[in-house]
């Protein structure tokens, strides 16, 4: 088992023919996930790397019976792609661009509100269910099939802390990047929920960092509830300056947003583990797991 | 990016929001005689930094005649102001706004933000606005009233419960509304929304940010980009596809990911060190980016380490950054030494190239080992 996407799951990519859509479709293909078809407005009828192209979201998926898709698509028109996807329903659309306008992101979530799709991103390195299928950006060469769930707001700890654990032989029934984007779509709560109801997983991972109220809702969400699983959280930029955008959109704290030594405070009053470091969060999933 | 007062103004003022009279001048001469202009019976004298905490630091002063106005700007102007929201160092004040200053007889809060969960604006106020109004808020979250902007929204009722119910008023917050939309603003804050003795609304001090990743549908606003308060260091990284912030440390960072990067400077810090940046290189980024970046932190004096901490994946790799970074040190004849941990994709052949192009490099397995030989080394030199 696994969260949202498994080796049933089909994929398009929208903005298949650019250089970074064919560059992550052709890894993603390769790593053996089931790629059915791309998409880009003008270009359909063509193949490309030996998948049918068409012309819009609603045509691939007649024709191939896609529930997901990827969408690497320019900032600019990102946001009419995202809307595009969720108009045609697709069970989970991962976006990875980066940059994408926040008054653009505020239309595909009005857009999102009563659709059942499962938006991830956008600037999100995507979801990962070791073995069976990647729709994203991330590097795939650690990741090994297993019982942890890793739910992220960033793409190179994530890598890191999974490089760890399956070192350690944990591996990862699936791994999430929510995104670094303030406005975004899936979230920690949602994938927390999601990881408790997948019999596979046995410990959930929460990596979080300054900005947003990601790890605030997180911590909401556990005390309110008697979640089974253990929850190990690590929140990075306890030493940020504040009021100063690091990298990531979301990492700009807002009016009255809690800074991560709050954070931190907030997730171990809920009953989370706190990790250290981004090295210590395997020595937290080994006691947790008694390994 | 927040946009400096006076040109907050301007922009709220095109959508007929009511704000004082001033007029911006660049020299303590110009400061007295734009009070002519102004026409006022006491004036007030604003050091335009684009940074909140102005008032308690000094940058907002009253002048009751032209000449303590020709006093105050000069000793603003080429002054650096440091506030709670500016960096250690503060901000230099190259221009000073002159206004009409005002007897108030009311002080409200008004600020526009997207709602995260909705999408939606929401609209944010409070009857007790004024200095040190966020400080209040920080303390008591009811201190301020929110109203999400959907499609059952009643702005004037809303406004109403708060204690905004003069006509104009009401009018002022409506256009604020229409100019967060039309603008891609992602904070519009006016603080104090007065009333005045006469009884006139007027927007005294206003905030905006503007969302810099929908800078390509504003052309109207790319001059300001261009003079916005970002150092040379930083924009110059930023044309080179890496998110670049100075410190004040003195151990350069050279991270991919903006988590990594924030993990590394907390572990530099808990170590004992002091980061001199924080770098996020970005997936887009080629090798011929990353030594611009790199380059920026050897052409730095107070820079007396690099560490190199990279997690490869995607599209960058181990070797594009060794690259990057070996061809910086080629150019450079300064023999910082490197800590470098490279793991993840291409993680040995990196190191190859580290060590064949003669970098001064020193390769630890983990990334809390890489930061502890960091701060040694920083600590010996």
């Amino acid at each position: 088992m696994s969260i949202l996407v498994n080796q049933e799951t089909k994929v398009i990519v929208q903005g298949i023919t650019g250089r970074a859509g064919t560059f992550y479709a052709d890894q993603a293909i390769r790593y053996g996930s089931t790629y059915v078809g791309g998409v880009r407005p003008g270009r359909g009828g063509n193949k490309h790397l030996g998948l049918p192209v068409f012309h819009d979201v609603a045509e691939a998926v007649d024709n191939t019976g896609a529930n997901a898709s990827l969408v690497v698509v320019p900032a600019p028109f990102t946001a009419d792609a995202m809307i595009e996807a969720i108009d045609a329903k697709l069970d989970v659309v991962v976006c990875i661009t980066e940059r994408v306008p926040q008054h653009d992101m505020a239309r595909v979530k009005r857009a999102l509100s009563g659709s059942k799709t499962v938006l991830i991103g956008p600037n999100s390195q995507g979801i990962l269910t070791p073995g069976q299928c990647k729709i994203g950006v991330m590097p795939t060469k650690d990741a090994r099939p297993g019982r942890i769930g890793i739910a992220s707001r960033s793409a190179s700890l994530t890598s890191e802390i999974l490089a760890n654990c399956s070192a350690a032989d944990w591996g990862q029934s699936t791994t999430v990047g929510v995104g670094g984007d303030v406005l975004h779509g899936l979230g920690f709560v949602e994938c927390l929920k999601l990881f408790r109801d997948d019999p596979e997983t046995e410990c959930v991972v929460l990596i979080g960092e300054i900005g947003g109220r990601e790890e605030e809702l997180a911590a909401e969400y556990l005390a309110s509830t008697d979640y089974e699983k253990p929850v190990v959280a690590l929140v990075v930029g306890r030493h940020a300056p504040l009021g100063q955008r690091m990298g990531h959109a979301g990492t700009l704290s807002q009016f009255g947003a809690a800074s991560a030594g709050q954070k931190i405070a907030l997730l171990a009053g809920a009953g989370a583990i706190i990790a250290s470091d981004a090295g210590d969060v395997v020595h937290q999933v080994k006691a947790a797991l008694g390994g | 990016m927040n946009l400096q007062e006076h040109i907050a103004k301007e922009l709220l003022s095109q959508y007929g929001i009511p704000c004082p009279k001033g007029r911006l001048a660049k020299t303590a001469s110009s400061a007295e005689d734009s009070c002519a202009l102004i026409q006022a019976k006491k004036y007030v004298v604003k050091a335009q930094i684009a940074a909140g905490g102005r008032g308690l630091a000094g940058g907002v002063r009253f002048a009751a005649t032209p000449s303590a106005v020709h006093d105050e700007a000069e000793r603003m102007l080429n002054s650096r102001l440091v506030t709670d929201q500016t960096r250690a160092e503060g901000e230099v004040v190259h221009t000073v706004y002159v206004e009409a200053a005002h007897d108030l007889s009311a002080q409200y809060f008004v600020a526009f933000v997207l709602d995260a969960a909705t999408g939606f604006p929401m609209l944010l106020a409070s009857a007790n606005g004024g200095i040190a109004f966020e400080e209040r808020a920080r303390m008591d979250p009811d201190a301020v009233a929110a109203h999400v902007l959907d499609e059952q929204s009643d702005i004037d009722g809303f406004l109403k419960t708060v204690g905004i119910e003069d006509g104009g008023a009401v009018d002022a917050v409506k256009a604020a509304a229409r100019a967060f939309e039309e603008n891609d603003m992602v904070l519009l804050e006016i603080n104090p929304f007065a009333k005045t003795a006469n009884g006139d609304w007027l927007a005294i001090d206003a905030k905006i940010a503007l969302d810099p990743a929908a800078a390509f549908r504003h052309p109207e606003f790319d001059r300001l980009y261009s003079n916005a308060g970002q150092s040379a260091q930083e924009s110059e990284a930023q044309q080179n596809n890496i998110n670049f912030v100075r410190l004040d440390g003195d151990i350069g960072v050279v991270v991919n990911g903006a988590g990594l990067g924030l993990a590394t400077n907390d572990l530099i810090v808990d170590a004992g060190g002091e980061p001199a940046n924080f770098m996020d290189i970005r997936t887009t980024a080629t090798s011929f980016d990353i030594a611009r970046g790199v380059e920026l932190l050897l052409a730095d004096p107070g820079v007396k380490a690099l560490l190199l901490n990279v997690h490869g994946g995607g599209m960058t790799v181990c070797d594009t950054v060794a690259e990057g970074v070996a061809f910086a040190y080629s150019r450079n004849n300064r023999n910082v030494p490197c800590i470098a941990r490279l793991a993840g994709t291409n993680a040995d052949w990196g190191e190859r190239i580290l060590m064949d192009r003669k970098v001064p490099v020193d390769v630890c397995n983990d990334m809390k080992t890489a930061v502890q030989r960091a701060v040694s080394r920083v600590g010996e030199a």
